[in-house]
């Protein structure tokens, strides 16, 4: 079993490393790429509905960060259809003919989402208030399509169907049943309240840093509310949702499951493990609750778990320790979340103002970068937890992998660019509100008083 | 060879796909490759300031093509593309490294403020806009010869280090450079900037010479290298180069006459012709010599769902595109804070001391000295795999 592992990790590792690296690098652009369009449309139509300059100008801020994001995004795009064929040639030449189906739909939405974005950003000037407000709804349904095709080729990875096979080649392609997997379902709507809370909790996040500082005024408020009350309302139908969808990965792909919830043996009454590290038959450093996951799973505790026993080693994930404790922060964020926006939702119904204690924003602040952190966890789950297939149970990951070299050169180049780019991309939209407050603020004088940072009633252009 | 019509829609969208890719995309390359050429930082601010202006809001959009193409190639003959990728996997990969230096680069030249890195994203954006077009056309032109095969193991150095798809590469950073500034006449013109519409017919008009020139030697070097697809380009698919040729010389006169958008529309056609003669000549040829339309060809239904995709985009993509740049022909487009300098420059001449980007030259230099150096190692290597064969 170490040489079968030592022969995958010299042949596929660095692809799988690149292949890692830049999809969980997309990924959170593509977060921005599904939700932002809502949370903007959201503040421009309190803007333009109630005369409100205070939101005009935060969606015209916001579409400038926008900008950049989804340029990001695009570009980290174009490099993920690349890759697919530079890093696993076995899989698109094998299975392409059913795989492509929902990666072609997705070039449609593509195509949207980048024509409407330079339509709404450039179009505050000269185009009509409304119809302005309206090139940005295409964006959100672009967003939440793309997203849709998108995760439906990772499922069809998960739970392959739609198509027949001869000769090692596919014969038969049913279109419906590629895109319409049995993990589709699932995956979809997980993936995109994913993007809401993501998108919803870092550009709140971002406010809440600025309430914290003292900046207590309607722009702060409102660039903070509008975005968590998104993020808000799709945490706990996340957490709900989420339940089933780990339900639905323990009838579906058991083994995956079993790595989850450290589940070494096929057995009734299975103990639910909170954090822990499995060795040799043990979990050490963790909670168990005994026969709670049986009760998860099958609401009965006496529930039957497949465990990974079930598969020879070789066709068992590589380190379960990895994709149980992945599992456990995403659920851990999840509930946290799900708290600290009805934290809000509660002070919201019965005072009507935002929570200014700092237990409450210091949480918030950070709330994007752990919602960042939990969706990236559950993507380690999914494809960490398929292993060793890239295709579930018809082609291992070290068979699709290039035999073109020069991954290795790739793979640094990748992870350079990355490096550098995560970097300025957070740098980029800090410079911008750098360079807003020192347009608005009056010089040194009047740089402290709260509420006055943005001019009451100012249409003037940003930029 | 009896192809079913689904297969003929396909492959007919593929090669459109291509052809919207080099016409949109070529004239944003080519906006980049100007933007190299415009020299130091005084006199090349007003044609950079235009350049700027009239890519920054379509280049997005734009560079979707190219991944619509790939999904038709890897949905519609996934057998082909394996091989192309794998054996390609050198230019290919520059070929996305220069697009994704050039994404970052656009991104973010708006957004610095300090002139430093105002230029270098500057100096990104427009020495990636070299090495995209190249490397692509590198990819393409050793599709022609042949030898990109489907029982190829590894990448394949030889496979794309031959003059015809050097060569290839060198036409289509040329071609770019040509719709580039044909683009910018057009832009210019609309405008009302006089000056700007001289400059960059100047340049249309020597990129549009070389131009012609390069795919003339091509011709050549396709003669020894690429047999297959030279036959065909001199007999069946002859009527496309003969349209391709017209149209490029009648371009150069609309240039002289000032017929803005007959120009545009003259140029489109040379362009797209020659796209045309290309898939025609490489008929019925996926990979010429190793595997046909028919032998490579996914299962009907996913042609069909190809063709459904592209109905979609029929329906959805061009629309939008036309309102895209009816928009921003008409001036509905804002690129805020640059038209501003835009103004700025046309109005008074170069008034503001702005100090953007300075000498381009020395990644000029840089360019072509990494790439000699880049040739001279993949030479190498190739004579050290060939030594070995022997």
């Amino acid at each position: 079993m170490t040489t079968a592992l030592v022969i995958e990790a010299a042949s596929a590792g660095p692809a799988r490393g690149q292949m890692g690296a830049s999809l969980g690098f997309h990924i959170i652009f593509a977060c921005f790429g599904i939700a932002f369009p809502a949370v903007l449309l959201v503040v421009h139509w309190i803007g333009l509905r109630r005369g409100d300059a205070v939101a005009l100008l935060l969606a015209r801020r916001w579409s400038k960060v926008m900008a950049v994001v989804f340029a990001v995004g695009a570009v980290s795009g174009t490099v993920l259809s690349y890759e697919l064929g530079l890093l696993w040639p076995t899989l698109m030449g094998r299975y392409g003919a059913a795989y492509g189906i929902p990666f072609s739909v997705e070039a449609i939405w593509f195509f949207v989402e980048a024509i409407f974005t330079a339509i709404y950003l450039y179009g505050w000037r000269h185009l009509p208030p409304w119809l302005h407000w309206w090139t940005c709804v295409p964006l959100v349904v672009s967003g939440i399509l793309g997203a849709m095709s998108v995760v439906a080729a990772n499922s069809w990875m998960n739970q392959p169907s739609g198509f027949t096979l001869k000769n090692g080649r596919v014969s038969h392609v049913d279109p419906w049943a590629v895109v319409f997997n049995p993990a589709t379902p699932y995956e979809v709507p997980h993936m995109i309240l994913a993007a809401y809370m993501v998108t919803g909790f870092l550009v709140a996040g971002v406010y809440a840093c600025g309430l914290l500082r003292g900046r207590n005024d309607r722009y702060h408020r409102l660039g903070f509310l509008v975005p968590f009350t998104l993020a808000g309302i799709a945490a706990p139908v996340q957490v709900v949702f989420g339940d089933s969808v780990a339900r639905a990965i323990a009838k579906q792909q058991p083994v995956k499951f079993a790595a989850m919830e450290f589940v070494d043996h096929t057995h009734r009454g299975v103990t639910e493990w909170l954090g822990g590290i499995y060795y040799q038959g043990h979990v050490y450093f963790g909670v168990g609750i005994p026969k709670f996951d049986s009760l998860l799973v099958g609401y009965s505790p006496d529930t039957k778990i497949i465990g990974w026993d079930s598969v020879p080693a070789q066709d068992r994930p590589p380190v379960p320790d990895v994709i149980h404790l992945a599992f456990n922060v995403m659920v851990a964020i999840g509930v946290a979340l799900v708290v600290l926006a009805a934290w809000q939702a509660w002070v919201w119904k019965f005072h009507r103002r935002v929570l200014m204690t700092r237990w409450f924003l210091v949480p918030a602040a950070l709330s994007g970068l752990a919602s960042i952190a939990a969706m990236e966890s559950g993507w380690i789950v999914t494809e960490v937890g398929r292993q060793p297939w890239v295709v579930y149970k018809l082609l291992r990951t070290s068979d699709a992998v290039t035999t073109a070299g020069g991954v290795p050169v790739t793979l640094v180049m990748t992870l350079l660019i990355y490096a550098v780019l995560s970097g300025v991309v957070v740098f980029v939209p800090w410079l911008m509100s750098q360079r807003w407050r020192a347009r608005e603020s009056p010089p040194p004088s009047g740089g402290h008083s709260p509420g006055g940072r943005v001019p009451a009633g100012s249409g003037t252009p940003v930029g | 060879m009896n192809q079913s019509w689904e297969s003929l829609v396909v492959v007919v969208s593929l090669f459109a796909t291509m052809a919207a890719y080099a016409l949109f995309a070529g004239a944003d390359f080519g906006g980049g490759i100007w933007d190299l050429l415009a020299g130091r930082t005084k006199t090349g601010q007003r044609p950079r300031a235009a350049i700027d202006a009239s890519v920054t809001p379509v280049w997005e959009g734009n560079q979707v093509w190219i991944v619509l193409g790939f999904v038709l190639v890897f949905t519609a003959y996934p057998v082909a593309f394996a091989a192309i990728m794998t054996s390609l996997f050198v230019p290919l990969s520059l070929s996305l490294l220069g697009i994704l230096l050039r994404g970052i680069g656009f991104a973010f030249r708006h957004e610095a403020e300090r002139p430093r890195t105002t230029q270098l994203s500057g100096v990104l954006f427009a020495a990636s806009s070299l090495v995209a077009p190249f490397f692509l056309g590198a990819a393409v032109g050793a599709v022609t010869t042949g030898r990109v095969r489907t029982d190829a193991v590894g990448n394949v150095p030889s496979a794309w280090l031959t003059p015809t798809a050097l060569m290839t590469g060198v036409l289509f950073v040329a071609t770019c450079a040509y719709i580039g500034a044909v683009y910018l006449v057009g832009d210019s013109h609309q405008r009302g900037d006089e000056e700007m519409v001289k400059y960059f017919s100047r340049r249309a008009v020597a990129a549009g010479v070389v131009t012609g020139v390069l795919a003339a030697v091509n011709m050549v070097f396709l003669r020894t290298n690429a047999a297959y697809v030279f036959h065909r380009l001199v007999t069946v698919a002859v009527p496309l180069v003969a349209v391709s040729v017209i149209a490029g010389v009648a371009a150069l006169a609309l240039i002289v006459l000032r017929r803005v958008w007959l120009l545009r529309v003259a140029a489109g056609i040379a362009v797209t012709a020659v796209v045309a003669a290309w898939g025609v000549a490489q008929y019925p040829y996926l990979l010429p010599g190793s595997l046909t339309l028919s032998q490579g060809s996914a299962p009907l239904a996913s042609l069909q769902s190809e063709v459904v995709v592209m109905v979609l985009a029929a329906l959805l993509v061009v629309p939008s595109f036309a309102y895209l740049y009816w928009l921003q022909q008409h001036g509905r487009l804002e690129v805020t804070e640059d038209s501003d300098q835009l103004q700025r420059a046309v109005a008074a001449d170069t008034t503001a001391p702005a100090a953007p980007p300075a000498s381009h030259g020395h990644p000029v230099v840089a360019t072509v000295v990494v790439g000699a150096a880049v040739l001279e190692l993949a030479r190498e290597a190739v004579a050290r795999v060939r030594r070995h064969d022997r």
